[in-house]
């Protein structure tokens, strides 16, 4: 640094091509590598160190609170291979994405296409529909909490008004029930998400290959699959697996809404997680989080197969 | 003729559909409206029809703001959000500036590094972070969270960044080169000022996400008056399985206020920040 610093100052022509001689700091390699030390010193210390710890914490018996705890190898492992509720808890989250994926596709591409014309208000009519997506999901889950709550729940007031039901839905009574209601609040926060990166696609669709598809009379569903499809096929499957991760991954609705319960049968791998960590068992909450990584492993690298193919 | 054709196809193709998707989008919003203005009494009335508002009041408001730690969540929401926000707009001003402008070798690897770090999700990290935390003696303090909510800010608005940086033009910054600046005083003097309004985007989606994160502020400021709005809501507004149903709606009301308002104006930068980087658009 400091013979740097001492160098004489040079004249402004050394540097008029950026591959000459220049200053240390100026030259383009030592600048960028300085540039990254701030970022990556947070990104190791609070992403990297985890990873790793957590790993060599789901290969021990380490209990909150306790001092002593010893390597205990693969067990933790072995433990929720014959663990009932780790299994379902693998089939739920699994149910959870496969499920929900398909249906804010479908419905964010048919809001993306409605949002795509011309209308009056439309940068506010747009702004509104995005707010599921914009909100906190541990507030908008609350709300979904209430329009399934067993006593209070309008959508059963409504069913029953018009006698389509007896007696109010138990939504959270039971497995199915819940599992179902949480996939139509995670369908409601998502889908303004897939339609407002779709809409952006669609931004770039040709309006004069659309005409011309026309002319050469193609119809409307023709000139879809035919011109604006291709264009907005990278978008689309890159959103696609971007929720695919972050539904793989989520936590927060289901926390709100079941807990888990009713009786362990609705827990995905972020809750099951904490809840073993409030049961104070490090260890097997490590290896109960670290479970999701071959999954997620699998989704990145679908996804940067995409992201790096279109270079 | 022709135009109520046009009209009827307009009705189908656009306001329909429209209609449809507003009422499942903003159902449960218009509920929370409705249930925070109801009076208690009324709103466990399951004989009345939920939806009708009768004496409509502000006593949930009233209560949420002199009777719980409500005002505190906010205030512990801003200071945690804003510390993050800086540190991480900081950071990924220069990271972002370095893959967007400088060729180096091993500088394509780190984007995609950076990237696919944005996919890592909190539910993989939270139980080794909170033994970190605790050895830092971190516990409810907000340091704890402005050093961990860059982990997944950093990534995006790097990402985000880069995108915009490599929107600036070069000639711009060589011009000031060939003039005698140094490459900080190019990068400080010309290309930051350009790239102030993708700053401020990445700054304001910093802001939301931030403000909305969860997991963690329910484990490492889960506990007495440190807590941030989602976590004081869900766990302090429900106490022993007794629902606050008209405080908790308004709390959710304005809870999302911050957050609502900022992305307002951004819906659009959102989209081609995020996808900037992968499309190349």
């Amino acid at each position: 640094m400091s013979v740097v610093a001492a160098e004489p100052r040079r004249e402004p022509e050394v540097i008029v091509t950026p591959r000459g001689k220049a200053r240390f700091w100026d030259r383009e390699a030592p600048l960028a590598y300085l540039f990254m030390v701030p970022g990556l010193i947070i990104l190791l210390l609070f992403m990297a160190y985890p990873f790793f710890l957590g790993i060599y914490l789901s290969l021990t018996d380490k209990m909150v609170g306790f001092a002593d705890f010893s390597f205990i190898g693969l067990e933790n492992y072995q433990l929720l291979l014959s663990d009932p509720t780790f299994h379902r808890t693998v089939a739920n989250t699994l149910i959870y994405s496969i499920v929900t994926v398909p249906f804010k596709l479908l419905l964010g591409l048919g809001l993306a296409l409605v949002l795509n014309q011309v209308f009056p208000l439309s940068r506010f009519i747009r702004a509104g529909l995005l707010l599921p997506w914009i909100v906190p999901t541990a507030i908008s889950s609350l709300a979904w909490l209430m329009l399934f709550d067993s006593v209070l729940s309008p959508i059963s007031w409504v069913l029953r008004d018009w006698g389509l039901i007896g007696a109010n839905i138990n939504f959270f009574g039971d497995r199915w029930n819940a599992i179902g209601a949480i996939c139509v609040a995670n369908v409601w926060r998502g889908l303004p998400f897939f339609a407002i990166s779709i809409l952006a696609g669609l931004q770039a669709v040709s309006p004069e290959l659309n005409e011309a598809a026309a002319l050469d009379g193609a119809n409307a569903f023709q000139r879809f699959f035919a011109v604006t499809l291709p264009t907005i096929r990278t978008i689309v499957l890159i959103t696609t697996l971007f929720s695919i991760i972050f539904t793989f991954s989520d936590f927060q609705l289901i926390y709100v809404l079941t807990k888990g319960g009713p009786a362990n049968s609705t827990h995905v791998f972020g809750t099951y997680a904490y809840q073993a960590m409030g049961f104070s068992a490090l260890g097997q909450a490590a290896a109960i989080a670290l479970s999701m990584l071959p999954f997620l492993a699998l989704f990145a690298g679908i996804l940067l197969r995409y992201i790096r193919s279109d270079d | 003729m022709v135009g109520s054709n046009a009209f009827t196809q307009r009705l189908l193709k656009l306001w329909i559909p429209l209609l449809l998707y507003g009422i499942f989008l903003l159902f449960p919003f218009a509920w929370m409206i409705i249930v925070s203005i109801k009076p208690d009494q009324l709103l466990l009335d399951t004989r009345l029809n939920p939806f009708a508002i009768i004496n409509p009041t502000l006593e949930n408001y009233r209560y949420l703001v002199q009777e719980t730690e409500f005002p505190r969540w906010i205030w512990n929401t801003f200071v945690v959000t804003i510390g993050a926000t800086a540190l991480s707009l900081f950071c990924s001003i220069l990271i972002g500036y370095a893959l967007g402008r400088f060729r180096f070798k091993g500088g394509n690897t780190l984007g995609i590094a950076i990237f696919l770090l944005y996919l890592v999700p909190p539910t993989l990290l939270f139980i080794p972070l909170s033994q970190i935390i605790s050895r830092f003696g971190l516990y409810n303090s907000y340091w704890s969270l402005i050093l961990v909510y860059p982990t997944f800010l950093i990534p995006f608005a790097s990402w985000l960044l880069m995108g915009y940086f490599r929107t600036i033009s070069r000639e711009l910054e060589d011009a000031a080169l060939v003039d005698g600046a140094t490459r900080i005083q190019a990068m400080v003097r010309i290309v930051l000022p350009l790239a102030i309004p993708g700053v401020l985007s990445a700054g304001i989606f910093c802001f939301t996400l931030g403000w909305n994160e969860f997991l963690y502020a329910l484990v490492f400021m889960g506990s007495g008056e440190m807590k941030t709005v989602p976590v004081g809501v869900v766990s302090d507004l429900i106490k022993a399985d007794v629902y606050f149903w008209g405080s908790l709606m308004a709390a959710g009301i304005l809870g999302s206020v911050p957050v609502a308002i900022a992305y307002a104006f951004l819906v659009d930068n959102y989209v081609s920040g995020l996808t900037a980087g992968a499309t190349k658009g």
